[in-house]
């Protein structure tokens, strides 16, 4: 037998230099996120109060908050969940389950593909046209809403079509032999048995357009202001009222944004708290989206 | 569903040595019921998958209350002719039929295109080769086809049990009804697939390789079943179990490649083939 000790001392050694280079690159990443929120931490965890989730922007940093920005924010998130899932969910079982393949279907397969890796500016721009200008809408919630539902449509239809993809053909066969038709298969059998995965995506999509901003600046987001819109729920008759739909706002990530432009550093504490809560609330939805895995995972395996 | 209670009697084991597939248990009471009305006749059936034809010219009969195996190797057409029966190809594109199949007493051509698959579906059940209960409870597997049909709350409880009590799954998971099906041993959830099946008081009952995927014990229990089960329902089982055949069938069609060879009682079937490709299969020269 020869001698194969240099070669594999030589070969063992490639090896646990790559081990090495692989966890520096893994380091990078999340070292770079840990640095940031650090950062932001120590910049704005101080700033973080009451008064700062309560207050409107202001002249004076001291004074100024996020109230009106994070009321803009959820209503927009209300709007935004409102059209893109019902459309997304209906248009994903549509393409997965009734349309028939054929050129048609993978061209429209191909777009929404495409759709998914358009940059959200071009959807600003789109909504400016369409929805401002041609539809009137103004620069509202609804226009804002419909802006993000647009962005996120294509990444809620892919979800939803993943999530059925992992039923087995045969529950379908089954549900149809005993005489179901395919919307009874769909309500009673596919709907629930995907609703973990299509969930999943739609938390992941509503955590995007959470922090968008460029679309929404391209529509004319307000960057300052100091009043809400009309509540939801009135005290008279008829109770509700959808009157804080064509109201002006403005989101997080706008109100740091016109923040960090301001020369007094005193502002750009006031980001990194407004940073800080927009950071808490996306770790919070992916979290959730991480749960209901978890949970429907567990509960059904194929 | 009449005669379901165990009091009419045990069936008989008839324990003749015809030497078929290796002294396999061999039960053809033929005493039990009406024999010659027809359930079901196929009259020159063609299917095809796009271009390629896979059913090529069947005519065959299937006598009501009897089970009739339809054997054959891998790719020679038998399960696609099971699945005509309730039409489950339609789900697929570029699927075709021609020719009949005449379900009595109705007269109704199942693969016209006029019929309604839905209802055909709701006539005739299927066992598909893995179990395939739905992720719901057991209770709700059985009940499912009841809930299509609009049954109240009570007839639903009660059908539900029937059809358990039917598929001898009852003592099994009285209990744990409303526990999930998956919780379920293999072969408990392809007879909780049967009994889901029965609960809408089917004419036919298809089983599609119903053991492939079970051991030998969950298997011979499937088997029972089937033989106790024709006494309310007309069965058509496909295997590639050629001792299943025998153990299990009144009667057995032979197929290969797309057409029907030979089609006769079961016994006769295994003892003594009229045809020389039938008898090479059977034999185990090929498949």
């Amino acid at each position: 037998m020869g001698d194969f000790s240099g070669i594999i001392a030589k070969r063992k050694r490639q090896d646990s230099i790559f081990n090495v280079v692989g966890i520096a690159c893994t380091l990078v990443g999340i070292v770079t996120l840990g640095a940031l929120l650090a950062d932001l931490m120590w910049d704005g965890l101080a700033r973080l109060d009451w008064e700062f989730l309560t207050s409107f922007p202001s002249r004076f940093a001291a004074r100024a908050g996020i109230y009106s920005s994070w009321i803009g924010t959820l209503l927009i998130m209300v709007v935004t969940a409102c059209a893109a899932v019902p459309l997304g969910v209906a248009a994903g079982v549509y393409l997965e389950e009734y349309a028939r393949r054929n050129w048609l279907t993978s061209l429209v397969e191909i777009n929404i593909a495409n759709l998914a890796g358009v940059p959200s500016i071009i959807y600003g721009l789109m909504a400016l046209g369409l929805l401002v200008y041609q539809f009137r809408l103004g620069q509202s919630i609804l226009t804002g809403g419909l802006t993000l539902a647009f962005l996120i449509l294509p990444i809620v239809i892919v979800a939803t079509r993943e999530a059925l993809r992992t039923i087995p053909q045969g529950i379908r066969e089954a549900a149809l032999a005993l005489g179901s038709t395919k919307w009874q298969v769909v309500r009673h059998h596919l709907l629930p048995y995907s609703i973990g995965g299509t969930l999943t995506g739609i938390i992941i999509a509503l955590s995007r357009a959470i922090g968008e901003t460029a679309p929404l600046i391209t529509i004319g987001a307000l960057t300052f202001i100091a009043f809400l819109p009309p509540p939801p729920v009135q005290s008279s008759p008829p109770f509700l009222s959808f009157e804080w739909l064509s109201s002006p706002f403005s989101v997080l990530p706008i109100q740091m944004f016109n923040w960090v432009s301001r020369p007094d550093p005193e502002f750009v504490v006031n980001a990194a708290g407004a940073g800080l809560i927009l950071i808490i609330v996306t770790l919070s939805l992916n979290a959730v989206a991480i749960f209901i895995r978890y949970r429907v995972r567990k509960r059904i395996k194929w | 569903m009449t005669g379901l209670d165990k009091g009419g009697g045990g069936r008989e084991q008839v324990a003749d040595k015809d030497g078929t597939a290796g002294g396999a248990r061999t039960r053809h009471a033929r005493s039990d019921a009406p024999s010659s009305e027809v359930k079901a006749d196929v009259q020159g059936l063609n299917f095809f998958y796009g271009k390629l034809q896979a059913l090529k010219d069947i005519n065959l009969s299937f006598a009501a209350n009897r089970v009739t195996a339809i054997i054959g190797p891998s790719g020679c057409g038998k399960s696609t002719l099971l699945r005509c029966f309730n039409r489950i190809h339609d789900l697929y594109a570029e699927t075709r039929y021609e020719g009949r199949i005449i379900l009595q007493p109705s007269g109704v051509n199942i693969v016209a295109p006029e019929t309604d698959p839905v209802e055909m579906r709701m006539r005739i059940g299927m066992v598909f080769q893995k179990p395939n209960a739905f992720p719901k409870s057991v209770f709700e597997n059985v009940a499912f086809g009841l809930r299509l049909l609009g049954e109240s709350k009570e007839a639903v409880a009660e059908k539900v049990e029937k059809a358990l009590r039917s598929a001898a799954l009852w003592e099994e998971v009285k209990d744990r009804l409303k526990e999930s099906a998956y919780t379920l041993s293999g072969g408990q959830q392809q007879r909780l697939c049967i009994a889901r099946a029965l609960a809408t008081d089917p004419e036919m009952l298809l089983f599609d390789e119903p053991t492939s995927a079970l051991d030998p014990i969950a298997t011979q229990k499937i088997e029972d079943l089937i033989f106790e089960l024709k006494r309310q329902v007309t069965i058509i089982i496909v295997t590639h179990n050629m001792q299943q055949a025998a153990r299990v069938s009144d009667r057995t069609a032979f197929m290969y490649l797309g057409e029907l060879i030979e089609t006769s009682d079961t016994k006769r079937m295994f003892e003594n083939p009229s045809e020389k490709l039938t008898e090479e299969y059977i034999t185990g020269h090929f498949g």
